[in-house]
């Protein structure tokens, strides 16, 4: 299992576009933990004297600022913490549910296995949006409903790796001594079964997460995620496009800061995908 | 009489990330029109890259140098609609596994009539009727029925008929079939055989067969090539190959073929060891960690292909009886019918 | 063929039964009501507004009364937009979203499909890996992104394309929305063509093809493309769910009157009658989708149709 990993270390390091696609999200990343230590502008702060100013390097605001005078550069780099953290919390949920899922279904197998990916090829069918919509009607808008909706991105695929991983180590004799010595179908799944399929599946789990970012953002756009007077990128990008005649860089900055995050996700993606499986050319 | 198609000096290399791959060394031959000429070796041995060079079919990382000739004119190298007007109506090629070189979205009458659409202006339901003749032709029973359907719905000889009729089409000078039987029952090679010999003498088109097999190509050829790791190790008339191999590979090769007269063994004989990669350089002679009678002389020198004659040996400077070194150039052609070995040590007559 | 498709449809029917069904207690049970937003309202007034509109009634009279009406395509009034009833909303933005998304879908395959063989075809040239870091882009930027972002490139700096609004039958309004809509599936469209159609340029049977001296084109077009295009077949149905979901942003931007932006508010508004409309309209449309993308699986590859 090591093996395979090194392996796919070494050809993920050969191939350049996707090593500096992950420098760019290690700096974008690096950039909004610690940027605001070097913005003396707090993204709260309300400066009335330069209400929706053009970027200048010269002047208090380097990104300029929005129409109620908030420095752009400290609402984006904000925002982008929001994407990040709702990216790897959702992530994480969606890893969890569908580890525990996949493992059940690859696992017990038979019938109850059969059941579950119908259920699976369903959902994947339907697009997201549409339940969350129709969740939105009828919860209204809250931002937990937001976390649900946004781990139910990823967990059908995550399932589906982690059946394929656990079919392919249900015959393996650790398991069947597992099994002589008495242990429960949950206790197997729990400490054994699942230990053993973590490594590939965390790995996907980090191609997800691009499409995560973007879900949260394509909700907070619409309305339907995050709240006044947080800020994710998408709602950023929503006050820009109503800026857009008279003070474009409201949309320009957050826009190409989520656009460089998403295509940088996205190569570094590709690049692992690559490395992973060797068949793909 | 011009042959129909002259190769000269044909080195075939696939070039790697880390080196080069040599598939031909250096191989010259011709074939006459009306001629059946057999190439005859291993896997690996090269046989099959010579014609798609000669066809235009070899793969992106292939390099081909040397000459190739169709009816007088050059192949090698030669742009795609030069090419095309020669391949598929004058020079044809039959390959290996019907199941998948034919298309199989598309219908068998699809696949025969467009070949005639194509190259002779034939409407399509002209070449529609042509085609239902053809499949007469090479005995495909309820020709009509089949024209309208799908290679997977055909057995394997039925549609290594329809692959043969397909190359003949259009009154072929030359029909080059790579290996046209081996993905068949044995049952039904006898019969792609028959077939192939009675087309032979209905359309009168020279044919090109590579094989493995020497008991295949045994009824049908008229001159057969042997190769070895990419060269021609020896080229005799058929049944002169046959009663009185030369080279020791040859040798071996027609021990290897069951036959029914003789004692039976336990065993089939075969030949100890594996040919050389096509990444080898190779010093001296290719065949030799195999060959029993190899010494230290094969192992240094490479022997050159020339006339056998009547010679016992090989004269030590590469030359034969005659004082003529004839490896490659024109004499490789002009005494298309010579008994040649390429070997310090023939075996005797 | 015909009765494959039959059949089918009649499966699909239930599917829908019981998305409807499951839509419409689900809303029902859901706290709150669509009346909640507004000012509170003296007693009776709710209680003239709930008789109003059948909220007043025992929950499974109020299905039997949502699923008459909609045998009859009766969606029921809009809670929001008091004059209007949903099927007449339905029926003036259906159009538009039809005709944005159709054009959008058109444009993807028109466009994507030779762009991935002429990469293929190219392989490993700089126009190869041009186009492909394209499609990277196209798939990576959201749709609420780069409509933006063109909209001010063409529309505010270069002025010569309107940013948003909709007039019926211009042409000038689409071309952005359809533009951004589009590149999603059309770069999706372009790799799955690049990558398949270099795999089956190096079957036997193309080699084959090559080697009946048949011209590139022929090759391609009768001998490659049906085999290259089976998983983009496949990839049209998630393509329409894309370019579903993208209507809603698409519409909503460039304030164009379809269901999208109508779903959207509907949303926001808590307008029950309204999304579970919606909900209603865009399940259909993607059971039919389904079913359209099965049978042209059958007509692309002939081994599939023959096992029926």
């Amino acid at each position: 299992m090591s093996g395979l990993l090194d392996d796919a270390a070494r050809r993920l390091r050969s191939n350049p576009g996707a090593m500096c696609a992950m420098f760019v999200v290690a700096g974008l990343v690096a950039l909004a933990l610690f940027g605001p230590w070097f913005n003396p502008n707090g993204s709260e702060t309300l400066d009335w004297l330069h209400v929706a100013s053009q970027p200048a390097l010269q002047s208090a605001h380097w990104f300029g600022t929005d129409r109620l005078g908030r420095d752009l550069f400290a609402r984006t780099l904000e925002g982008t913490r929001v994407s990040l953290a709702v990216g790897a919390v959702a992530s994480a949920v969606s890893l969890a549910v569908g580890i525990a899922y996949g493992a059940v279904a690859g696992y017990v197998g038979g019938r109850t296995d059969h059941v579950m990916m119908r259920v699976i090829e369903i959902l994947s069918g339907l697009p997201l949006i549409f339940f969350v919509i129709f969740l939105t009607v009828i919860f209204g808008r809250s931002e937990y409903l937001l976390f649900l909706s946004i781990g139910a991105v990823g967990w059908l695929t995550m399932a589906r790796i982690v059946r394929g991983q656990t079919l392919s180590i249900r015959r393996r004799e650790f398991i069947e001594a597992a099994v002589a010595s008495g242990a429960g179908t949950a206790r197997i799944i729990v400490k054994h079964v699942i230990p053993n399929v973590i490594g590939p599946v965390v790995v996907y789990a980090t191609l997800t997460v691009p499409q995560i970012i973007m879900f949260e953002s394509f909700l907070s756009f619409l309305g339907l995620g995050i709240q006044e007077p947080h800020a994710s990128l998408g709602t950023l990008i929503a006050e820009g496009a109503g800026e857009m005649e008279a003070a474009p860089w409201i949309l320009l900055v957050p826009g190409g800061f989520l656009a460089v995050l998403l295509l940088a996700l996205n190569i570094f993606g590709d690049g692992l995908r690559d490395a992973l499986d060797v068949k793909e050319r | 009489m011009a042959p129909v198609l002259s190769i000269e000096d044909l080195t075939v290399s696939f070039s790697q990330p880390d080196r080069s791959i040599f598939a031909v060394r250096q191989v010259s031959l011709a074939v006459a029109a009306r001629e059946c000429v057999a190439i005859v070796g291993e896997s690996g041995s090269g046989k099959t890259q010579i014609f798609m060079a000669a066809m235009g079919l070899l793969a992106g990382n292939a390099a081909a140098q040397g000459s190739v000739r169709f009816e007088g004119s050059e192949t090698l190298g030669a742009p795609a609609p030069r090419l095309n007007r020669i391949r598929g109506s004058k020079l044809t090629m039959v390959f290996q596994d019907p199941m998948t070189s034919l298309t199989p979205h598309l219908k068998i009458g699809i696949q025969l009539a467009e070949v005639l659409v194509c190259h002779a202006g034939k409407s399509w339901s002209e070449a529609r009727i042509d085609a239902r003749r053809m499949l007469e032709r090479v005995r495909v029973p309820d020709p009509a029925r089949r024209l309208n359907q799908y290679p997977h719905e055909l057995s394997g000889g039925l549609r290594q008929r329809v692959t043969i009729g397909m190359s003949l089409l259009c009154e072929p000078l030359l029909v080059i079939a790579d290996e046209p039987t081996t993905a068949l029952d044995v049952t039904v090679q006898a019969q792609i055989i028959d077939l192939l010999r009675a087309m032979r003498e209905e359309v009168g088109m020279a044919l090109v067969l590579i094989s493995h097999d020497l008991g295949v190509v045994a009824g049908l050829a008229d001159r057969i090539l042997v190769m070895y790791a990419g060269r021609i190790v020896e080229s005799a008339d058929s049944a002169e190959l046959f009663r009185d191999p030369r080279h020791p590979y040859t040798a071996a090769l027609l021990k290897c073929i069951p036959s029914l007269s003789g004692p039976r063994l336990e065993r089939l004989p075969t030949l100890p060891g594996q040919p050389p990669q096509p990444s080898d350089l190779l010093d001296g002679c290719a065949f030799a960690p195999r060959c029993p009678r190899a010494a230290e002389r094969c192992r240094v020198e490479r022997p050159l292909l020339r006339d056998a004659g009547d010679a016992i040996d090989g004269g030590p400077d590469g030359t034969d009886n005659g004082g003529n070194a004839i490896e490659n150039r024109s004499s490789a052609i002009e005494n298309g019918g010579a008994r040649r070995v390429a070997c310090h040590f023939p075996l005797s007559p | 063929m015909l009765r494959y498709f039959l059949t089918r449809l009649a499966g699909a029917i239930p599917t829908l039964f019981i998305i409807v069904t499951i839509a419409f207690f689900l809303i029902r049970a859901a706290p709150g009501g669509p009346f909640d937003q507004e000012q509170t309202l003296p007693p009776e007034i709710m209680a003239n507004l709930q008789r109003a509109y059948g909220l007043d009634q025992p929950i499974w009279a109020q299905y039997g009364r949502y699923l008459g009406a909609l045998a009859h395509g009766d969606f029921g009034p809009s809670f929001k937009y008091k004059d209007f009833s949903v099927t007449e909303l339905i029926g003036q933005g259906f159009p538009v979203t039809l005709e944005l998304g159709s054009i959008a879908m058109a444009l993807a395959l028109i466009l994507g499909i030779p762009i991935g063989t002429f990469a293929a075809l190219h392989h490993n040239s700089a126009a190869d890996y041009a186009t492909m870091s394209l499609a990277v882009v196209g798939i990576a930027i959201p749709t609420f992104v780069v409509l933006p972002f063109l909209g001010l490139l063409f529309g505010i700096y270069w002025h010569w394309l309107p940013v948003a609004g909709w007039e019926p039958g211009s042409i000038r309004h689409l071309v952005l929305p359809v533009a951004a809509l589009a590149l999603p599936p059309l770069s999706v469209i372009a790799r799955l063509t690049r990558a398949n159609m270099l795999e089956v340029l190096h079957s036997q049977f193309i080699r084959t093809a090559v080697a009946k001296g048949l011209p590139l084109h022929t090759v391609i077009l009768r001998h490659a493309m049906r085999p290259a295009l089976l998983p983009v077949a496949s990839y049209l149905a998630p393509a329409v769910a894309s370019i579903m979901t993208g209507s809603l942003v698409v519409e909503s931007i460039a304030g164009l009157p379809g269901i999208g932006r109508y779903m959207v508010q509907g949303a926001l508004n808590r307008d029950y009658t309204l999304v579970l409309g919606m909900v209603i309209i865009y399940s259909t449309l993607l059971i039919l989708m389904g079913l359209a993308v099965d049978l042209l699986y059958a007509w692309l590859d002939p081994r599939v149709k023959l096992e029926r």
